[in-house]
């Protein structure tokens, strides 16, 4: 067997083994560590998905006993080329904030910033990677505390709020995800993806246990929709945003809701299979509050006067972007939405990093009247906001576009009803997105006569610098090469359930 | 001419001439001249008096008018002030009541549907039901022994068959203790001294701890050895009795803060420091994730892993899960001790 198969192994317990290290490391160590661990965990994935866009999708045995006994991992196209962006936007999330997290956070505390990073790492690429419901809970529970940890460990009283309202409304979600498992194992009697598909298949033939199905379909979408912040649910998110570590920030926005909203493709593609969702209405459901998450975010992002906020309210609609996608319960819909996800972690990350590096040259305010002009002051920060943002808003060349796109196309082909809706909702959601983020580039570019003190074109820190100039070109890469892409997330679909 | 008496005109009799004659008595005028300057003054008071009371009533109902409109502008302010702090006053009253009425609904709701759900599954012990009558169950109760070496089945699950899930679970221990280092631990200031917080912590600290509670003392002393050689026979027992690593750790770590509760930080310091948690655990986990590192790569490429399994029932076989339920032990005991004397005094 080749060595290539098994690096997703190698990946997930080397991240574990070295968020323990981590943990005696100074935290300068941990800091290497961790940069040195998530570029080679990128390698790595990415070594594995030439492997299996050359030979195809495997599963991999983990320990002595295949899979119903003992456990398993899948590795297919789409997991390959998540795991390789995850690891990415990771290595570059913490490369840009590096310089921040040992400002904002205690000295004899800062390696186990890393040990939370490298974590979260594990538990993201296991949960890409599993093909076995209990083992995604376990690593659901890892990720959960991790982003709790890194919302809180700038120790402030907003943080504090803002971790215990996560883990809250997390928690609740977690817990509607276990006893959705719990009911699925007793009533199919298997934990591994396949097994249960196939269990589910020949009870709803045979019309056993419907309510039980239904009922838990019901509570693992709402635990993870919760988890994922979409619209209703999404209170704790802004604070859990705005306030915390700027690296933080940008993983918990475009990486961690993004994990779970890959679990729910795998519950809905692996475990139920497509068929039963449709029969028992759960993507209308998703759908409507898809399009209202469109909405109601935006809206509420034009009334924030706090960059960060701002920008995390767009997070918002963004979820309901995708929640819409899977809604449209079209192929092509999911290839939308599964693009979204990396279009929405690619733009998000950078304009979270960019808005400290902007409100780094305006007295480290937040507030829109404080960062007038600071993208002449800044100007790396500036473009690398203003292409986020105009890839948010959807500016061709960009990934923002290219996803929006994918999305009408996607409306085109759903039922006639869905179709209305989507592209209304689609028309009147940009034009909110233009709204907010147009008017925030403008100010960051209208001169301001009472800072005209401040040094011009302050020098960001080397780091961010180019880990900006790296999210730039990702941003216009994604947005030109998405071809290739979508054609990887199709071959991926295709072969995923 | 006779001579006439000075009061002459007052007599009796010129008064009764004077009067048929139709003459004016003089005194009457005096009188009258006093009776009419009398309500002359009478009528000037009894203006004044009346024009200090119409002045007196006109300032009154000026006043009252200044007062009236002075409550009405209170009352408008109020009104208003009452309309914009709405949402704060009765708005939160009205959302609250609203809240509570909706998610008792919720909860109803869900615990009506769950209860219907659970009516549904398939009766908890019964053969034949989807979970207990097929293949996976089969052969880890038929083969389980064989294949793992272990006589506890759940053991050889959790360890052997499932080790992955067991070796995120472990590492969930140590997140969430690391998040509780990050969440509570006080730290010495940058120079290496304790800060005001530590010193403070430790004051409040040195209040609860009992001081030479004898009877404490006397039981703990009997107590925590037998508590402590417990945990380790359930642990070192786990793969051929009911028990494993994390009941025996969690009995390990309860043996831990009963002899912190006894004799203080300063006994326990002596041997269980943060540099202890850091080693033990470190170590725990390192080599569980070195060992199933290996046992999964050799699983997934058809290896021997050359790690003999001993004949069952005896301490030590059933290869690698006794050194796993050492691991898993010490990381939980570690984990519990760590939790205590953090929420305690934020520090070990």
């Amino acid at each position: 067997m080749e060595i290539v198969k098994s690096f997703p192994l190698f990946n997930i317990v080397i991240c574990l083994i070295c968020g323990v290290l981590s943990s005696v490391l100074k935290p300068k160590q941990a800091k290497g560590l961790s940069l040195v661990l998530t570029g080679a965990a990128g390698a790595m994935n990415a070594a594995v998905l030439a492997w299996v866009a050359r030979e195809g999708q495997y599963t991999y045995m983990m320990g002595h006993f295949p899979a119903p006994w003992g456990n398993e991992i899948r590795v297919g196209l789409l997991e390959a080329v998540l795991a390789v962006f995850f690891c990415s936007i990771m290595f570059l999330s913490v490369l840009g904030g590096e310089h921040y997290i040992s400002l904002d956070i205690e000295e004899s505390k800062g390696n186990l910033y890393f040990t939370m990073i490298n974590l979260m790492l594990t538990s993201l690429l296991a949960l890409i990677y599993t093909n076995d419901l209990f083992t995604a809970y376990v690593f659901v529970e890892i990720n959960t505390i991790a982003a709790g940890a890194l919302i809180m460990i700038r120790n402030n009283g907003h943080t504090l709020v803002a971790a215990a309202k996560y883990m809250i409304m997390s928690l609740i979600g977690s817990g509607l995800l276990l006893i959705g498992i719990t009911i699925l194992y007793d009533v199919t009697g298997h934990l591994l993806m396949v097994n249960i598909h196939s269990q589910v298949a020949a009870l709803a033939a045979s019309g056993e246990y419907q309510l039980p199905l239904t009922v838990t379909l019901g509570l693992m979408s709402a635990g993870l929709a919760i988890k994922s912040a979409l619209f209703p649910f999404h209170t704790w998110l802004p604070d859990a945003y705005s306030y915390s570590v700027p690296s933080s920030a940008a993983i918990l926005s475009s990486l961690v809701s993004k994990g779970y909203i890959f679990l729910l493709f795998k519950l809905f593609y692996r475990v139920f299979g497509f068929d039963f969702i449709v029969d028992h209405k759960t993507p209308n459901l998703l759908f409507f509050f898809g399009v209202a998450g469109m909405i109601a975010g935006s809206v509420m992002a034009i009334y924030q006067r706090d960059m960060r906020r701002m920008i995390a309210f767009s997070s918002v609609a963004q979820i309901g972007y995708i929640y819409m996608g899977i809604g449209l319960s079209v192929p092509m819909g999911t290839i939308a939405a599964v693009f979204h996800i990396m279009s929405h972690a690619a733009s998000k990350s950078m304009l979270f990093l960019a808005a400290k590096g902007l409100s780094d040259v305006s007295g480290d305010s937040k507030d829109f009247s404080d960062l007038r002009g600071s993208g002449c002051r800044s100007r790396l920060a500036g473009a690398a906001f203003s292409v986020g943002a105009f890839s948010m808003v959807g500016i061709p060349l960009l990934a923002g576009f290219t996803s929006k796109v994918y999305f009408a196309e996607a409306a085109l082909s759903a039922s006639r009803g869905k179709m209305g809706i989507a592209m209304v909702a689609l028309a009147i959601s940009t034009i909110l997105n233009a709204v907010y983020f147009i008017r925030a580039v403008i100010t960051i570019y209208t001169p301001n006569e009472e800072a005209a003190s401040m040094p011009e074109n302050c020098h960001l820190p080397k780091t961010m610098a180019a880990a900006l100039v790296c999210f730039i070109v990702l941003n216009v890469f994604l947005g030109t090469w998405s071809n290739v892409i979508e054609d990887a997330i199709r071959i991926g679909l295709s072969t995923f359930s | 001419m006779s001579r006439i008496r000075p009061d002459y005109e007052m007599t009796k009799w010129r008064r009764f001439q004077r009067f048929v004659n139709g003459e004016e008595l003089p005194e009457d005028e005096r009188k009258r001249q006093e009776f009419l300057h009398a309500a002359r003054e009478k009528s000037a008071r009894r203006e004044e008096e009346q024009a200090a009371f119409f002045l007196r009533q006109k300032e009154e109902r000026a006043s009252f008018r200044k007062y009236w409109k002075e409550q009405e502008r209170r009352e408008l302010e109020r009104a208003l002030k009452e309309r914009e702090n709405w949402a704060d006053t009765k708005g939160v009253k009205l959302f609250r009541r609203f809240y509570h009425a909706v998610s008792i609904i919720i909860c109803i709701s869900v615990i009506a549907v769950l209860l219907a759900v659970v009516a549904e599954l398939p009766a908890f012990g019964s053969g034949g039901t989807p979970a207990n009558g097929n293949e996976v169950a089969e052969r880890y109760i038929v083969k389980g022994q064989e294949e793992t070496g272990a006589v506890n089945i759940v053991t050889g699950m959790i360890l052997d068959y499932r080790a992955f899930d067991t070796l995120g679970e472990s590492h969930v221990l140590f997140i969430a203790a690391c998040t509780v280092l990050i969440l509570l631990r006080i730290d010495h200031g940058a120079d290496g001294r304790p800060t005001q917080a530590k010193l403070e912590a430790e004051e409040d600290d040195r209040q609860f701890e009992p001081k030479n509670d004898r009877i404490l003392q006397k039981t703990a002393f009997f107590l925590v050895p037998c508590i402590i050689i417990f945990g380790i026979y359930v642990i070192l027992n786990g793969h051929i009795s009911p028990g494993g690593g994390f009941s025996g750790g969690a009995i390990i770590g309860a043996g831990l803060i009963l002899h912190l509760n006894a004799f203080g930080f300063r006994k326990t310091e002596r041997f269980f420091t943060y540099r202890v948690f850091q080693t033990v655990t470190l170590c725990s986990l390192l080599f569980y994730s070195a060992a199933k590192c290996y046992s999964f790569y050799c699983g997934a490429n058809h290896l021997e892993s050359g790690i003999p399994l001993g004949t069952p029932g005896s301490i030590l076989s059933s290869g690698l899960i006794l050194p796993l339920n050492i691991c898993v032990g010490c990381v939980v005991a570690c984990t519990m001790y760590t939790f205590y004397a953090i929420f305690r005094k934020g520090g070990i």
